[in-house]
């Protein structure tokens, strides 16, 4: 990471911490910010996290490992998850599954070459009364299908 | 002036304060402990109560040091009323209780929870560096396994991290009581360790799962001592070092630190507290070593130049004027603390001392002076330094400590891998005769002795600065200055300085006011009241990395605790009362160097070289 993106992240990382505050609790937030912005929390941006919170870079970096939403590593700037819990697995996810796997050419917990998707297992959405569902971003789906989904990847930028 | 509580505020509700009336009503409540009736303070946990009790409770992830965690369940114990086991470790009685400590539930789920840790923990005891001395492998023999009841793991699932000089870490063995993780946060403020991930996918690790190395680990050890299976443990050269005692071109030089011997009794059985200098010096010249010389010897000698840099820099301030001068000087003997400052506040190094920590003056001392005196070529020479510390490792591999033309010193050794070469050796440390240290640098101070406690270094140079300025010694009873003695985590005093000499007229009436602190969370303190100005005036701070300086380092024997520290610290004071030279500047070895070697005199040309060192603007980010 060259030194004028560090500098983006930085004013973007100064910015939240106004909004939220210094306390600890601003932690979740401020991380949930910068994944929205840039997809991904690197290196850099955990440290300055920590350094502006008065904490360890290795607490952020544990707060972020803990939680399935927020991640450590670069990855796409959409994220599709699909529900492989039992009820919509019974209700077709798996066809689902199979359908997006092929049209976007990449496995599970990938992400396409040109960047634009991530393709995730997520575990129950608590929609199973409107099953299968996948969540595209913070977006979800009900009662998909084949056809559907592809049209929403379509849609993805 | 006294830390505030580090505790998480989650947990700060548990902590009682001490009443004033320890009878009133209210201030005690009545439990049934094991059916026996009995009146308690309001607010201790059951553990607690368990202990003054004499009730053994199994602990794994308690430890007196650290804040309560309350997650290996060891603890547990039944309460009547609760639906649970309730963990005691972390349950304040606040009201009437009934509590069983054996009751057939708790020991079975004991056992459980023994079992299960087992199932994960890779490895077989006798092909571990903490076998006999591991709290798990007691807590299954407490518990009766006598088989794996939740089967065991055979492959091992992490690589082992040796990348630090100091520590490595096998997270195989971890059992994820984060003690650890406590330590390295809570305890000594740095935070290299956190737990990662969740569930079964947890394991304790570094920023990014990145090699220790390569993070802002300190190597002070503190994690080592304090883990309770064997996966922190220090990096051992035995192997090597047994090597070169075998070859028959090799001299072999150790010098040891003034700390090891007050605590490695412990290691053969021996109660805290018991100074072992006389028969470890025989041990290790039965080992083979060929001289076994004192590090108190170059802890004089690093008295020499730190007070005579801290005279110069006083010179500079009041005399000359010079804003540039850094004041107060902090020491730099404590490898664990030079880190520090170098990771956490590299723009203020200037105020660290420039003379090499003892152990690195010796083995300068050794490859050059030693070496023409007795005519062996410095090549041949091996320069071995017995440690209490994990941070002397790091230390002596530092590129930079090469100023004899050689690896100053070549191994760091723990006194727990002493212990270790030593049994091997088939000594038994207690049961030896008492030998005296090699010449020449057999005569050393007391001074240098007590370099191993908190307060030392500043008693020492207290005792040759003030007598160098003034020509009388200290003003405190039989030359022991109290104030810089004890567990207090920051402790300031000060000396007025009165009939100075003609030479040192500058300093006539002024107030030297100093400060001591151990632990780096202390240190850190110390840096913010540095950073807020709050030290302007202040002349001399001494810090060292570990709680209770070098007697609780990250080499010296596990377990540990504030007891055992002060039990070391008392065997250190007590051997130093009896020593007939107390002063570093009264070492007659001290004046023969400056003499014979170093004959431009402490801070000259020489010295310079030889005994001073710089420092690295580390930074504490990590790429």
């Amino acid at each position: 990471m060259n030194d004028s993106e560090k500098n983006i992240r930085n004013e973007f990382i100064q910015t939240l911490v106004q909004r939220f505050g210094k306390e600890r609790t601003a932690l979740l937030p401020v991380l949930q910010e910068i994944q929205k912005k840039f997809f991904y929390i690197d290196e850099h941006s955990q440290q300055e996290v920590a350094r502006l919170l008065n904490i360890h870079p290795v607490e952020v970096n544990s707060v972020i490992s803990f939680y399935a939403f927020l991640y450590d590593k670069p990855r796409g700037r959409n994220t599709v998850r699909v529900c492989k819990n039992i009820i919509c697995n019974y209700h077709g996810s798996l066809e689902i599954a199979k359908a997006l796997s092929t049209e976007l050419g990449i496995g599970f917990n990938e992400t396409t070459k040109d960047g634009k998707v991530t393709l995730e297992y997520a575990n129950c959405f608590g929609m199973c009364d409107k099953s299968p569902s996948i969540l595209v971003n913070d977006q979800i789906h009900e009662r998909v299908n084949k056809e559907s989904v592809l049209n929403l990847i379509r849609d993805l930028k | 002036m006294e830390k505030e509580l580090r505790s998480p505020v989650s947990q700060r509700p548990l902590i009682v304060k001490d009443g004033k009336s320890k009878t009133g009503i209210g201030a005690t409540v009545s439990i049934e402990l094991n059916g026996e009736k009995m009146q308690v303070q309001l607010g201790k946990t059951i553990l607690e109560i368990c202990k003054e009790n004499k009730i053994h409770i199994p602990t794994l992830c308690y430890h007196e040091d650290l804040c309560i965690a309350g997650n290996c369940r060891m603890c547990l114990v039944e309460v009547e009323g609760m639906r649970t086991l309730q963990a005691s470790c972390a349950f304040p009685v606040t009201s009437p209780v009934k509590i069983k400590t054996f009751s057939d539930k708790v020991r079975k789920a004991r056992k459980h929870i023994v079992d299960l840790m087992l199932s994960e923990h890779y490895g077989e005891c006798y092909s571990c560096v903490r076998n006999n001395n591991c709290e798990l492998q007691t807590l299954a023999k407490e518990y009766g396994v006598d088989s794996y009841e939740f089967g065991h793991i055979c492959e091992p699932r992490f690589e082992i991290d040796s990348s630090s000089h100091a520590v490595v870490r096998d997270m195989d063995k971890c059992i994820l009581c984060r003690r650890c993780v406590r330590t390295c946060i809570d305890l000594q403020e740095v935070g290299v360790l956190e737990a990662i991930n969740r569930g079964y996918d947890t394991k304790i690790s570094t920023f990014m799962d990145k090699p220790l190395a390569d993070v802002i680990c300190i190597n002070c050890g503190q994690c080592i001592n304090r883990c309770p299976t064997g996966a922190l443990h220090a990096n051992d050269p035995s192997d090597e070092i047994w090597k070169a005692i075998e070859d028959p071109k090799k001299h072999v030089v150790l010098q040891t630190a003034p700390s090891p011997r007050a605590a490695i009794g412990e290691e053969f059985g021996l109660p805290a507290g018991i100074s072992m200098t006389g028969q470890l010096n025989t041990a290790i010249k039965r080992m083979g070593f060929d001289r076994v010389f004192d590090t108190n010897f170059t802890a004089d000698l690093t008295i020499m130049e730190e007070g005579t840099e801290l005279l110069s820099r006083l010179r500079k301030a009041i005399v000359d004027k010079d804003s540039s001068v850094m004041l107060p000087q902090f020491t730099s003997c404590s490898p664990g603390w030079v880190k520090f400052i170098e990771h956490f506040y590299p723009e203020y190094l200037d105020y660290l001392s420039t003379a090499k920590s003892p152990q690195q003056m010796f083995g300068s001392v050794i490859k050059t002076f030693y070496a023409k005196e007795e005519g062996i070529d410095p090549k041949d020479i091996v320069t071995v330094a017995l440690m209490p510390c994990a941070a002397k490792k790091f230390e002596c591999n530092r590129p930079e400590m090469d100023s004899s033309g050689f690896k100053d010193v070549d191994y760091g050794l723990t006194t727990r891998e002493m212990a270790k070469m030593i049994r091997e050796a088939g000594l038994r440390l207690p049961e030896l005769p008492k030998t005296n240290f090699d010449e020449p640098f057999g005569d050393a101070s007391g001074a240098g002795l007590i370099f191993g406690a908190t307060g030392g270094v500043m008693e020492a140079a207290l005792r040759t600065v003030y007598e160098l300025v003034t020509g009388r010694p200290v003003p405190f009873k039989n030359l022991n200055i109290d104030v810089c003695r004890g567990m207090k985590g920051i402790k300031e005093a000060s000396v007025k300085l009165e009939n100075c000499k003609e030479e040192f007229g500058f300093l006539e009436g002024v107030e030297l006011k100093f400060i001591v602190a151990h632990g780096t969370a202390n240190a850190k303190h110390v840096m913010e009241m540095l950073i807020k100005g709050e030290l302007a005036g202040y002349h001399f701070v001494e810090i060292m990395a570990c709680p209770g300086g070098c007697i609780g380092g990250g080499g010296q024997p596990i377990p540990t605790s504030e007891l055992i520290r002060k039990l070391r610290v008392k065997a250190i004071y007590e051997e130093e009362a009896s020593m007939p030279v107390r002063k570093s500047h009264e070492n007659p070895r001290i004046k023969y160097i400056y003499e014979k070697f170093l004959t431009d005199g402490p801070g000259g040309k020489l010295s310079h070289k030889l005994l001073h060192t710089k420092y690295l603007k580390r930074g504490k980010y990590i790429n």
